[in-house]
């Protein structure tokens, strides 16, 4: 038993270059992608950039990145005991790590 | 440091923080509404996917009166009942008014569908189809708010001060996460909208945003909570196989209409060991069935995650497929077949009926400052209703955001840059001191929220009460060492900081309200205080005086019930 799966992420902010960090997370049956980056960000990286809300609901909407090259809300999509790819959305414009901006112009400070 | 200014700023953007935003508008003023998440999307509102309680008479005679009666029977004494009367007697309006804006409440031969839940004498509880009240309300809201120029509405501002001078609110200090800075607002009228603190806890069926940050803000500011030991635990809520896009707490109405077996570990039936018999009619109440769990899981006879089955596995197909509707296919994409397989479930931490003690205005002692929804202490006694929930964010909302507005009109600024600038300098020293040996802001937070269930969870004790207020003094000077990350943008350890600051706060207000309280009353029940203590029909005022929480008893607000209209006629 004691499966794990295995999380690439590419990291980064827009005035960087990019990179893939890999992270290793123990698995259990039915957890989401998004249940693993937080995983992540409590015992691995706290400085890991992801955007959350209602964590299992699919309500609040904000999760959403790119997970094997998908357009995925994080917290829907069922994670693997095998390696996945983690990215920022691609057409939104970076702010850092996984946080795009997604939120529009007029709700901005 | 940038400034910007407003009549009214409304912190936390969930059903009370937009209907607030609405009524101030409404009423002429300037809104800025903000919410550390973005508008309308966070907070309680959009995973409450049950039920909203009002008098509306459509199914069955009903009254303001009668759902007064069945709201401060649920509070055991404790309800404010001024407070308690302005939800049953606004919420149907509200309910309309929402309707107009476009909520489709479902509908049967022209009227609105009531359902019973528990605790209601009649059919009382509307909704929309299926599980998706919450979201739908969400939605109305966040859509009728866009169409008032005077509400300037933010996301990703997380407001983690107010700032008052001489009993008098005069704006906040707030944090911009996308670019790590602090803005200054100048507003003469504050509405602390930001909910509950279900975050506190390891096990909670919320989203993961509410920490208390407003009864914190309310606390430092100089204002009064009110009831913080009555922390409601929902008795089943969802625990495994890990199930997503779904309340956690869906299972209940299942429970009761089709009759689901709760079973321990060892697949025996055992609510009839604890005083209540469950055969074949599943009729158990909350509290019996959260108590029975815990104690199965105490005794080495819990489920592998530590609760009790439901199992509907006697239950026809066709039965359940009847009664689940459309839910039956989002939990097959969840890998749950309730043919063939129980869940597991268990109580967590579902609402916080404490809160800041305000009047029927919504404002607090402290003079431009006001609440509105999970926020607001007291409406609830010791244990809330079923579906009042959705119901006050509404009714509170409006008031709050009717009566800052009117205060915002009546009076000049008073902005006080000094004062916001040694906030903002005691602020910045708090997030960006960054203590390499320390724990970031999050595994601390992980930390309190085990100790709080640990301790200070459904079931209490004087000893696992005084342990957590222990752990919770050494977690306070723990603040001075996080280890902060760097980054310039988003700093998710800044964030969970300043959140962490206020989960610790309001902790200490759980705990220390829950010590005083020697007796077992609603939602908060001592082990070694079983029963209920008739000397103790009083609530518990919490404030800080130079630092200090002090607690105080205060006798329960009661109300003239012969001002109450009569009954209504479907």
């Amino acid at each position: 038993m004691n499966a794990v799966a295995k999380l690439r992420i590419r990291r980064g902010s827009l005035d960087e270059s990019s990179r893939f960090d890999n992270f290793e997370v123990p698995y259990e049956s039915g957890m989401s992608v998004l249940d693993a980056l937080r995983w992540i960000r409590i015992h691995r990286d706290s400085t890991l950039g992801i955007r959350y809300s209602c964590i299992n609901a699919n309500a609040c909407k904000t999760c959403m990145a790119l997970v094997d090259g998908e357009v995925e809300y994080t917290c829907m999509v069922k994670l693997k005991p095998a390696l996945i790819t983690v990215e920022p959305l691609p057409k939104r414009r970076l702010i850092r790590d996984l946080i795009t901006d997604i939120v529009s112009e007029d709700e901005k400070a | 440091m940038a400034r910007v200014s407003a009549d009214v700023l409304i912190v936390g953007a969930g059903a009370a923080g937009m209907y607030a935003a609405i009524a101030a508008a409404r009423a002429g003023a300037a809104v800025m509404l903000v919410d550390k998440g973005q508008i309308g999307r966070g907070g309680a509102t959009v995973m409450a996917q049950m039920t909203v309680a009002a008098a509306l008479a459509e199914e069955e005679p009903d009254s303001v009166a009668l759902h007064l009666e069945d709201t401060t029977k649920a509070g055991r004494g404790l309800c404010n009942e001024e407070l308690a009367a302005l939800v049953c007697s606004e919420g149907p309006k509200r309910i309309r008014e929402m309707e107009e804006w476009g909520t489709r409440w479902a509908r049967e031969r022209g009227r609105i569908k009531q359902a019973i839940a528990p605790g209601h004498s009649v059919k009382r509880c509307c909704y929309v189809d299926f599980l998706n009240t919450g979201p739908a309300v969400a939605a109305t809201l966040r859509r009728k708010i866009t169409e008032f120029e005077k509400i300037r509405r933010i996301s990703n501002l997380a407001v983690v001060e107010i700032l008052a001078r001489a009993g008098r609110a005069i704006g906040a200090i707030a944090l911009d996460l996308p670019n790590d800075q602090f803005i200054a607002i100048d507003a003469p009228a504050v509405v602390l909208a930001a909910g509950g603190l279900t975050k506190l806890y390891a096990r909670n069926s919320a989203s993961a945003n509410m920490g208390g940050e407003a009864y914190a803000l309310a606390l430092w500011a100089g204002a009064e909570l009110v009831d913080m030991e009555f922390v409601q635990f929902f008795p089943i809520g969802h625990l495994a196989p890990r199930l997503v896009g779904m309340d956690p707490i869906m299972w209940d109405p299942f429970r009761y209409k089709l009759g689901g077996k709760l079973l321990n570990g060892q697949f025996e039936e055992f609510i009839d060991r604890y005083g209540s018999t469950d055969f074949g009619q599943y009729h158990a109440t909350r509290d019996i069935a959260a108590y029975a769990i815990l104690k199965e899981v105490e005794a080495g006879r819990g489920t592998p995650h530590g609760g009790a089955y439901l199992d509907f596995r006697h239950i026809p197909e066709k039965d359940l497929r009847a009664a689940f509707g459309p839910v039956i296919d989002r939990l097959l994409n969840n890998g749950i077949d309730l043919s063939r397989m129980p869940v597991e479930v268990g109580p967590m931490a579902h609402y916080h009926m404490g809160g800041i003690r305000v009047d029927v205005n919504m404002r607090t002692r402290i003079e431009g400052l006001y609440a509105a929804g999970e926020a607001v202490g007291g409406s609830n006694g010791a244990n809330r209703l079923s579906g009042n929930a959705i119901t006050e964010a509404f009714v509170f909302g409006e008031r709050a955001g009717a009566a800052a507005a009117d205060h915002a009109n009546a009076s000049s600024r008073r902005w006080d840059e000094e004062l916001a600038q040694e906030s903002n300098m005691r602020l910045d020293r708090f997030c960006h001191a960054s203590d390499d040996n320390g724990s970031a802001p999050i595994v601390l937070q992980t930390e309190l929220q085990q100790q709080m269930w640990d301790l200070a969870g459904p079931f209490r004790t004087g000893d696992k009460l005084s342990a957590a207020l222990a752990r919770i003094k050494e977690m306070k000077h723990n603040l001075e060492h996080l280890r902060i990350g760097a980054e310039q943008r988003f700093n998710l350890d800044v964030q969970d900081g300043f959140e962490l600051r206020a989960m610790i706060t309001i902790a200490e207000t759980v705990v220390q309200a829950a010590l005083s309280r020697t007796e077992s009353r609603g939602a908060h029940q001592r082990e070694d205080f079983p029963l209920t203590d008739y000397q103790l029909i009083k609530n518990q005022v919490l404030e800080l005086r130079d630092g200090e929480l002090l607690c105080r008893w205060a006798q329960p607000v009661r109300l003239d019930r012969s001002q109450l209209e009569n009954p209504l006629v479907p």
